[in-house]
């Protein structure tokens, strides 16, 4: 049970500035593997920042990230997906006219590039019956399995995004950087969609950026409060709701 | 479902029964002319049908196919004014050549997207149609002629209707590879590419490289086009390189229906069918074919075989 | 050779102001309008045989150039009213599908009225005689098309650069939904654009009369070269059509002369005489590819 507590991502004296602007001041954030993160912050503390410079799409002006013990400051996105970073997005990023099936079996098909998958010409891919398997998996477990066969433009908001985190999970990443994976969505979505990142918690590593405190006080193992551009706390979520700081900065707006 | 997709591939066997009769029908008529000319839209069914494939599959609006279509004409005319006769040399060769010349051209064209892909292609192919008429050894502006059509051992390509067979032959090969790679799991991560190319690109997709060899296989099968029409005409001509010519495959191609299987078959016979049927009627037909494209590109937007096809 | 190197500048200059006045108006509609236009060669050869035409009747040659320029003016405006405003929103392939399509119609119309046979169209009788200029004869012809060129040029960068129509353009050209905030009626803006480029295509067709033949067909080797010019120049940018025309004028131009010269001094006369002019044909293009490969928008990128 060691392997719990190991810190798979690290990230030290983060800085990465927009003009004057310094969107990320010295982040250091560490998770560790298995656990549900949770990050939290005001309107512009710099929480997609974050997401970026982690999942590679902004480069930091200084400081260092390793994942797994590997520095991957420098790395390509491409090359952080293949060492197991996975991102979903804030808007809906899915194959609008392809089935629900078809989208998790791309995701699954992508994570086997190294023997060359997708360059296969000849069989049908309707014919690789552990793939379909594996989406049809996927798709059961955020509770798609009955619309496997629906175009994804077809199926509402909701099911769009839980669509989005098969594909993710899909591509079995070792850290999942959920971005407001609740945006848009109403009370009974935003539910169900709670209650699948819980059914994560224990086997899957998540780093997951949100605004709603009820959520993120249930879900998270552990709890990051951002506040212009640096982490001012970090812990369990009940120590973390008592940080005085952590009152004052955030948690205060959000009370009153 | 299952009973609609038996009487899908009941309608394709027959067709092809029907496409396969149609020489002895027309020998036992008398009209061997059509021989000839249904052979040639057999030919550029093949080469609109391959730029479907880039176009419509790969989602690449590829303006310089033409080039890869001459290529492959010039590489049999060439090999044939070297005394090189055979088929199983020279057609495998020309669809090497067309390989070739796209792996390079793709590589780089590739680099761009957009207006921008759609103008590099064509100048790419702009460049090859001016060096090829500049070669004296290639004939120049008028083209270099056969002395014989290729021998393909046991066929006698001089009969008419053993060209048109293996042309027939050849289509139909290339069609059924076109349903298997579709579904293939390649053919499926062009699909994903077509829709969301940022979304595979995220996934880990190596896109630069999975439509580089879609470039390449529709330039090689352009390539075979291209032999196939050097000896139904007994001729390589440089207009087959020219940009018209690249503008004439596309046309057929959205005529037909961009991404349908059948889109560069259907646009190849009613473009080619129209001018033919004028022909015989006005000296003007072009006046005609012009309006009848308007027509389409007003009233038929996803192209003759959109037709068919209504909501899916 | 320092004097054939100079004649040749000029002949440059020449095609290439030319083919800024075929290039003006096709990257403005492309890059405003987003709209792809394979059509414009054919605005070119309408202005070319309506010029012939109109000055083999009236025996003047300035009548044949405005009746050019009135008349694909015209043309120019049906065409945008009735047909090529409903293909801007639609996507690339549909654009290249209806306008290969009045390729084929246009050639076919100036078949029936002209025949086959290309018409002929000559300088007016002043400028028929060489000029003496830098110490050597130059034909006057190509000077006058110099002048004009340049003359128009200016006139557009004036119109462009000090006008409110053409802050409207500017605007119109790196974002649309702007210059519609600013209160432009885009629609008219359009179709002004249109008959702009129409006229412009025929002053140039007409100009280019005498040189070159008044033919079928003519259009559209020229149209690919004006495509050449507005990629290399940045779409949508009116400086960016100047400097490619020109450039590409004189690339194309010096090259025709020059490269199997030099080529002779570098390989055997054989390899220079075969190399040479295949070489020559395809500078543009390699240019073209070159600057698409460093630079993916051009020289002057217009929109963001």
């Amino acid at each position: 049970m060691s392997a719990l507590l190991e810190t798979l991502l690290e990230t030290k004296g983060l800085k990465r500035h927009f003009g004057g602007l310094w969107a990320a001041n010295g982040v250091d954030l560490k998770v560790k593997e298995f656990e549900v993160h949770a990050l939290i912050g005001p309107n512009g503390a710099g929480k997609t920042t974050l997401i970026h410079l982690i999942s590679g799409g902004l480069l930091p002006n200084e400081g260092g990230i390793t994942f797994s013990g590997i520095d991957i400051t420098r790395q390509s996105m491409h090359g952080r997906v293949a060492l197991g970073i996975t991102r979903s997005y804030q808007i809906t990023q899915i194959f609008p006219h392809l089935s629900l099936l078809e989208n998790v079996r791309l995701a699954v098909q992508a994570r086997h590039r190294d023997w060359g998958s997708s360059f296969r010409f000849w069989r049908p891919a309707s014919a690789d019956f552990p793939m379909l398997e594996e989406a049809e998996d996927w798709l059961g477990r955020v509770g798609l399995a009955e619309k496997a066969g629906a175009l994804a433009c077809d199926v509402s908001h909701g099911e769009q995004r839980a669509l989005e985190l098969a594909m993710a999970l899909a591509t079995r990443p070792r850290l999942l950087l959920l971005d407001e994976p609740m945006a848009g969505m109403g009370p009974e979505e935003s539910a169900h969609m709670a209650n699948l990142i819980a059914s994560l918690k224990g086997t899957q590593t998540v780093l997951l950026v949100e605004h709603d405190m009820d959520i993120v006080f249930r879900l998270a193992d552990r709890v990051s409060v951002l506040v212009a551009g640096r982490i001012i706390a970090s812990g369990a979520p009940d120590v973390v709701r008592e940080y005085p700081e952590v009152r004052r900065a955030y948690l205060g707006d959000e009370l009153q | 479902m299952k009973a609609h997709h038996r009487h899908g591939i009941q309608l394709e066997i027959g067709l092809l029964i029907f496409a396969a009769a149609l020489p002895l029908v027309l020998q036992a008529l008398g009209e061997d002319y059509y021989i000839s000319f249904t052979t040639r839209l057999l030919i550029f069914a093949l080469a609109a049908t391959s730029l479907n494939f880039v176009v419509g599959y790969g989602g690449m609006i590829a303006f310089g196919h033409a080039a890869f279509f001459g290529i492959g004409a010039y590489v049999v005319a060439l090999l044939m004014a070297a005394d090189v006769t055979s088929a199983w040399i020279a057609w495998p060769l020309a669809l090497c050549g067309a390989a070739l010349a796209a792996l390079f051209i793709g590589a780089i064209s590739l680099r761009t997207r957009g207006v921008y892909f759609i103008m590099i292609t064509l100048a790419f192919a702009q460049m090859i149609f001016y060096t090829i008429i500049s070669l004296k050894s290639a004939g120049g502006d008028d083209g270099l002629p056969l002395e014989q059509r290729s021998s393909l051992t046991p066929f006698n390509l001089a009969n008419d209707a053993t060209l048109y067979w293996v042309t027939l032959a050849v289509l139909a090969a290339c069609l059924i590879a076109l349903k298997r790679l579709a579904a293939s799991r390649y053919g499926r991560a062009l699909a994903g590419l077509r829709q969301n190319e940022a979304r595979m690109e995220a996934l880990g997709y190596p896109v630069h490289r999975l439509k580089l060899v879609c470039f390449v296989i529709g330039a090689a099968v352009a390539g075979l086009a291209g032999a196939l029409l050097a000896n139904q005409n007994g001729l390589a001509s440089p207009s087959q390189l020219y940009w018209t010519q690249s503008g004439m495959l596309l046309v057929m191609v959205i005529l037909g229906g961009v991404g349908q299987r059948y889109g560069g078959i259907v646009g190849a016979i009613a473009l080619l069918g129209l001018e033919e049927a004028l022909s015989q009627v006005t000296e003007h037909g072009h006046l005609y074919v012009g309006i009848a494209l308007l027509l389409v590109v007003l009233y038929a937007p996803r192209g003759l075989a959109g037709l068919r096809v209504h909501q899916r | 050779m320092t004097q054939l190197v100079l004649e040749q500048i000029l002949n440059g200059l020449q095609f290439g102001l030319m083919l800024f006045l075929l290039a003006a108006g096709l990257t403005l509609v492309f890059g405003i309008m987003d709209m792809i236009n394979l059509s414009h060669g054919s605005l070119y050869m309408g202005g070319a045989y309506l010029g012939a035409a109109a000055a083999q009747a009236s025996g003047s040659f300035l009548v044949g150039v405005v009746a050019a320029m009135l008349g694909m003016a015209a043309v120019g405006f049906i065409l945008e009213i009735l047909l090529l405003r409903r293909l801007y929103a639609r996507d690339h392939l549909a654009q290249v599908l209806a306008t290969f399509a009045l390729i084929l119609i246009a050639n076919e119309i100036v078949h029936m009225i002209w025949g086959p046979q290309p018409l002929m169209l000559n300088p007016p009788e002043l400028l028929a005689g060489p000029v003496d200029i830098f110490g050597f004869s130059y034909p006057a012809y190509r000077l006058f098309i110099i002048t004009v060129g340049l003359g128009i040029a200016a006139l557009l960068y004036l119109l462009v650069s000090h006008t409110r129509v053409g802050m409207w353009v500017r605007a119109g050209a790196s974002n649309c939904e702007m210059a519609q905030a600013l209160g432009v009626d885009v629609r008219r803006l359009f179709t002004g654009i249109f008959m702009l480029g129409a006229a412009l295509c025929a002053v140039a067709g007409v100009l280019l009369g005498p040189l070159l033949a008044v033919q079928v067909g003519m259009g559209e080797s020229i149209l690919i070269l004006a495509f050449v010019v507005i990629v290399i120049g940045g779409i949508g940018s009116i400086r960016g059509a100047l400097v490619g025309s020109l450039l590409v004028g004189m690339v194309d131009t010096l090259g025709r002369a020059l490269l199997p010269t030099l080529l002779r001094a570098v390989a055997s006369p054989e390899v220079a005489a075969h190399l040479g002019p295949a070489l020559a044909s395809i500078m543009i293009y390699l240019l073209m590819a070159g600057i698409l490969f460093w630079l993916p928008q051009g020289l002057f990128p217009s929109r963001a």
